[in-house]
């Protein structure tokens, strides 16, 4: 029962923290909305009409957000394992890029095992990406910081720079277009594809300006699991164990080098999903811009959900509705890097309040002293 | 064959100074935070704000000297949130350095749009004096920087200031024993490195450029502290490392290689860290209590 209450209170702390901080955030960007010499109450409007104002608004809500969760996700769990992932936009790229190749390097598959292999090629991708900083981490004790940081460019230099230049049929910064065969399904071409189109009311979906795929189902699947398997396997038992005291998790028979290369293993294949996502369902080819700095907000949409797999779903949902709201926001006359600013404060605030928990600590020791 | 004398041509070799000075300063001013003990990899954040505020500075006043205030003002400014978040609110220094790239990067097209009414490049400003030597430009900001080296040297090996900073970076508890005021050296240290990271932003913009660019900072801020880590936290041969991939940029912009695709010689700084990290070649220790908050009492 004790135990139950604190889970309970330290919930309602955590929601509160990411509450407040969003607040304090929306308020801080509405002075930098005034120096636009617009209302922030006419930016806000159109920042909430952008992301949630009618039924094709909500979907592409929900598209900006598949990337974003992902990279969260990605941030979330190395980090509930003790390491900080700092390479997300790495893994993305390389993963984005491993499925584009795949999608169009393959010409004569069913779709049935295309679409999974491309899907496989960028997890996979994501997953070794990340497994190297975790086996240098391991093994030659280097910060896994800074060895994220510096694989973010040479991914950039390997895909974006030499793999596109390389592969590139036209003057577009892409690689070609991926097969038929590997896409991703979006939500608008449900109606007309033969098996979808049985299902009751698919034609609401019918909107050529609806971007969601099917990625976003995956994504949520994905973070199911990844919650499944944080607080319900001993796997994830160990994870969090190490996270919270390696000495004392190596002590009670925990391998932490192995823990920490499969955080990081698991993190990077989630990453890569997320650019393999973009890759096959979003743009069909991988391009130049595509990871739009997703790895670096990852960490605050980690931070927003408290780095709990269920958490980061609702962060992704909110910094997607920002980066889509942002949009309309423009139309207003409102620049919509706003949106940016607001996500950098949200960091700055998230990570600030965390002393509140310190102090109700501290003052709980305290009365229990006495 | 050609190739080959090419790169150890005096143009190239010239050059590879010009792209190293954002480096060298940039990483002065990382050794300066980790070695009090706070980890800043907002370098590259503060590099970009104070590139734009250089040019900010340079177009409101017209003297590009002005725009090395403002940018030197202006990379205080980031450092102190670094330094009062990471200091007094014990926040993830991590954390906050990805925030204050974040910011920097929406703040300056924001500022771009509402100063300049521009998204992507401002209006061209006067530059900063420059020298040629063999067609290589070279701003008066590569001689500071080159002056600095020394100068950095020895404050920290030198003078009593320079050891109450790296004695903090290794042991706060016995420094704070001794009676220095941890948490003010600190903030002192992030700050100034805020100011040699604003330089090397004023560099890219009006030293070797003459306008602000979104994005224009491009990875410089951790290729510095690629630079701060292969030199192993120690001014002159951080200077050494950032010489290496300054060089590197050069090879990557002036020379054509056949065997080796240009677009790859730009990642060598990082694999190189990487290598040193790892230590294949000699390990590279940092300073012991880097990255941890100091508070009184707490063991």
């Amino acid at each position: 029962m004790e135990n139950k209450y604190e889970n309970l209170r330290s919930l309602l702390i955590n929601l509160g923290i990411s509450l407040l901080s969003i607040i304090i955030a929306l308020i801080f960007g509405a002075f930098f909305v005034l120096l636009t010499e617009e209302s922030p109450a006419t930016a806000y409007q159109a920042l909430y009409f952008g992301a949630f104002g009618n039924f094709r608004n909500i979907l592409n809500t929900l598209w900006r957000s598949t990337p974003l969760i992902l990279t969260g996700l990605a941030f979330a769990l190395p980090f509930r394992g003790g390491l900080i992932n700092i390479g997300a936009e790495g893994q993305f790229v390389m993963g984005g890029f491993a499925a584009g190749v795949a999608g169009f390097y393959f010409t004569s598959l069913p779709a049935f095992i295309h679409l999974p292999l491309a899907i496989l090629a960028g997890v996979l991708a994501g997953a070794l990406w990340a497994g190297l900083s975790g086996w240098l981490k391991a093994k030659m004790e280097v910060n896994e910081v800074i060895s994220t940081i510096m694989l973010n460019y040479i991914a950039i230099a390997l895909t974006i720079n030499y793999g596109i230049n390389k592969l590139r049929t036209s003057s577009r910064m892409a690689t070609p277009e991926i097969m038929d065969s590997a896409k991703l399904i979006r939500f608008k071409d449900m109606a007309d594809s033969g098996f979808w189109s049985y299902l009751p009311f698919i034609d609401i979906f019918a909107d050529p300006a609806i971007r969601l795929h099917f990625n976003f189902i995956l994504t949520l699947i994905v973070a199911v699991i990844l919650w499944y398997l944080l607080f319900k396997t001993s796997i994830g038992y160990e994870f969090r164990a190490v996270g919270l005291n390696p000495s004392a998790a190596e002590y009670g028979g925990i391998n932490a080098n192995k823990t920490i290369i499969w955080t990081m293993l698991i993190g990077g294949a989630v990453a890569g999903l997320g650019g393999a996502g973009e890759a096959l369902g979003t743009h069909f080819s991988f391009i130049q811009g595509m990871d739009a700095g997703y790895g670096f907000t990852g960490i605050a949409v980690g931070l927003i959900g408290q780095t709990h797999p269920i958490g980061v779903i609702f962060g992704g949902l909110l910094f997607g509705a920002l980066n889509q709201g942002g949009l309309e926001m423009q139309f207003a006359g409102v620049p919509s890097e706003i949106v940016n600013i607001i996500q950098a404060l949200v960091i700055f605030f998230i990570a600030s309040l965390q002393i509140i928990k310190v102090y109700l600590k501290n003052r709980k020791e305290k009365g229990e002293v006495e | 064959m050609e190739t080959l004398l090419e790169l150890i041509s005096l143009p190239l070799i010239l050059s590879s100074f010009r792209f190293a000075t954002p480096l060298i300063l940039a990483a002065l001013g990382g050794i300066f935070s980790e070695k009090s003990g706070i980890i800043n990899i907002a370098l590259e954040g503060i590099m970009l704000f104070g590139a734009f505020a250089a040019v900010l500075g340079t177009s409101q006043t017209g003297s590009p000297w002005m725009g090395v205030i403002y940018a030197v003002v202006g990379g205080m400014l980031f450092a102190a949130i670094l330094a009062t978040v990471s200091i007094f609110f014990r926040a993830d220094q991590i954390v906050i350095g990805t925030g204050i790239n974040i910011f920097a990067s929406g703040l300056t097209i924001f500022l771009l749009q509402i100063f300049f009414g521009v998204k992507g490049t401002s209006p061209q400003v006067a530059r900063l004096p420059s020298m040629r030597i063999f067609d290589v430009r070279f701003s008066v900001l590569t001689y500071v920087s080159l002056i600095l080296v020394p100068v950095v040297y020895y404050f920290f090996y030198k003078t009593h200031w320079g050891l109450r900073i790296r004695s903090i970076g290794e042991h706060p508890a016995a420094a704070d024993t001794l009676g220095i005021n941890v948490n003010r050296w600190r903030f002192i240290s992030v700050l100034i490195s805020g100011v040699l990271a604003g330089l090397a932003g004023a560099h890219l913009s009006i030293g070797d450029g003459n306008a602000f660019v979104r994005e224009m900072s491009a990875g410089r801020g951790f290729i510095a502290l690629a630079a701060m880590i292969f030199g192993k936290w120690h001014p002159v041969k951080a200077m050494g490392a950032a010489l290496l991939f300054g060089y590197a940029e050069a090879i990557a912009v002036r020379v054509d290689f056949a065997f080796i695709p240009s677009e790859l010689i730009s990642a060598i700084p990082y694999i190189l860290t990487i290598v040193v990290l790892a230590g294949f070649i000699s390990k590279a220790v940092g300073p012991a209590a880097s990255g941890e908050p100091y508070f009184k009492g707490e063991r």
